[in-house]
């Protein structure tokens, strides 16, 4: 079953146009790594999927709820960490305070953070907060979860700490959609792997096909990255 | 007249000088909250008229304001209000002038607030008025208390505007006295009654920040 379908999307920005005839479906539990260059409108595609911006033509249909997960955390400074994690469980969707703590707690100690339910957001570190991050988009139960570059802003080894609680979550059964540039990550984790360049979907499929494309525009990008990482 | 009486008749003028204090406060920093969200708004012509308020009010002197309101009445629309009006004046006066410095402390408060924490909200499902009232409006709180606590001193001072209207604050009464004795001792007294005040104020303003530091941004 389908859990998000995006059909012909387009936006551009003063002229600049982002993203071209965009459509992308995601099926229940899947896994997708979107992976390309900078500027190749993959967090546009993802923030026009959440809403936070608004196609200038397209369709985006939902089955149930979504989450996001930013690249610069977003918790709330002013709330504990189980208060990020449990308010707007209680207070949107109108839940039992009791019930939502449970999972919550639950949910920290899957984030290995089960000890910093009392801390505030400043006292943490940046991978500790995308993990509350993660866990506050979770208790939302949440039928899927897109992730926007949730390791940029982290060092390599918060990152590494950070994609081994992402991997965590396969079993879940909640369909991922993953804006990264961790290569290695991308072709462990996912299902699908699309490459994106110029505001299209240049190639798509199995981590295995994508990543041996014969694609010019993707072999370029990838041979790029490989020379990057010697 | 002796010491204690004139410090008796300070303190009598000392108690108007709170009232219109609290009273200018209750008022002025909610309705400096709606001329914020009134200068923000998307609605230009709303906007418009917060922002030609807001100039006005900055623009000219408070005590000019205090005589507008009071006598305006009379000469613009020929209603007699009568001298129980005269209070009345001042509490609109001062409300409304000091709403317009908090509207634009508010307003610079709130339009620090990071995008992401707004884009978070909504994401998390929150409504708008969710987002302002349980996320944005308690940092923009911290935020923004230094700057409240600086014009909440001035107001302090300001109450002594009220003499314009001859009302018995304790600017009023001390004039009057330093008059009548030819002493300055009432004037200096009421000075040192205002930094007393003031630096009770600024205490409880420190207290207040302290309980926020609980956190960070």
């Amino acid at each position: 079953m389908k859990v998000l379908e995006i059909k012909n999307l387009a936006k551009s920005f003063e002229s600049m146009e982002v993203l071209n005839d965009i459509s992308l479906s995601v099926e229940d539990g899947e896994i997708i790594s979107v992976i390309g260059p900078s500027g190749s409108g993959k967090t546009t595609l993802l923030r026009c999927a959440c809403g936070l911006e608004t196609p200038d033509s397209g369709e985006i249909n939902f089955d149930g709820t979504f989450g996001m997960v930013f690249q610069q955390f977003n918790l709330f400074p002013h709330w504990s960490v189980l208060k990020n994690i449990m308010d707007a469980p209680i207070h949107v969707q109108k839940r039992d305070s009791k019930e939502v703590e449970k999972q919550a707690r639950e949910l920290l100690n899957k984030m290995g953070l089960s000890d910093r339910a009392d801390a505030y957001p400043y006292q943490l570190s940046g991978g500790q907060q995308q993990r509350v991050a993660i866990a506050r988009a979770l208790c939302l139960n949440p039928k899927i979860l897109f992730f926007d570059e949730p390791t940029s802003a982290l060092d390599p080894e918060l990152t590494q700490e950070v994609l081994k609680v992402i991997k965590s979550l396969k079993d879940l059964n909640i369909a991922m959609v993953i804006v990264t540039h961790e290569m290695a990550f991308a072709r462990d984790v996912s299902d699908r792997i699309i490459f994106m360049a110029g505001g299209v979907i240049v190639d798509e499929g199995t981590p295995d096909k994508v990543m041996n494309s014969d694609n010019e525009r993707t072999k370029a990008f990838l041979g790029k990255l490989a020379g990057e990482n010697i | 007249m002796a010491f204690g009486d004139i410090l008796m008749q300070l303190a009598a003028g000392f108690t108007v000088t709170l009232k219109i204090f609290f009273i200018t406060v209750v008022l002025s920093l909610p309705l400096g909250l709606l001329v914020a969200l009134g200068r923000m708004s998307k609605n230009r012509i709303l906007s418009g008229i917060v922002s030609i308020y807001i100039s006005i009010m900055r623009g000219t002197p408070l005590m000019l304001q205090l005589i507008c309101v009071y006598f305006g009445p009379y000469y613009l629309f020929r209603v007699s209000l009568g001298t129980s009006y005269r209070m009345l004046a001042i509490y609109i006066a001062f409300a409304v002038n000091y709403a317009a410095y908090f509207g634009e402390i508010f307003r610079s408060g709130i339009q620090s607030m990071p995008k992401g924490q707004y884009e978070a909200a909504h994401i998390l499902g929150y409504s708008r008025s969710q987002t302002f009232m349980r996320i944005i409006l308690p940092q923009v709180v911290k935020r923004i208390l230094p700057s409240v606590s600086n014009e909440v001193i001035t107001l302090v001072k300001d109450t002594s505007f009220a003499f314009t209207l001859s009302v018995m604050e304790m600017f009023t009464m001390a004039k009057a006295l330093a008059a009548s004795q030819t002493s300055m001792m009432p004037l200096f007294v009421a000075g040192v009654f205002y930094y007393i005040f003031n630096f009770i104020v600024a205490k409880a303003f420190d207290i207040f920040e302290a309980k926020l530091n609980y956190y960070r941004f």
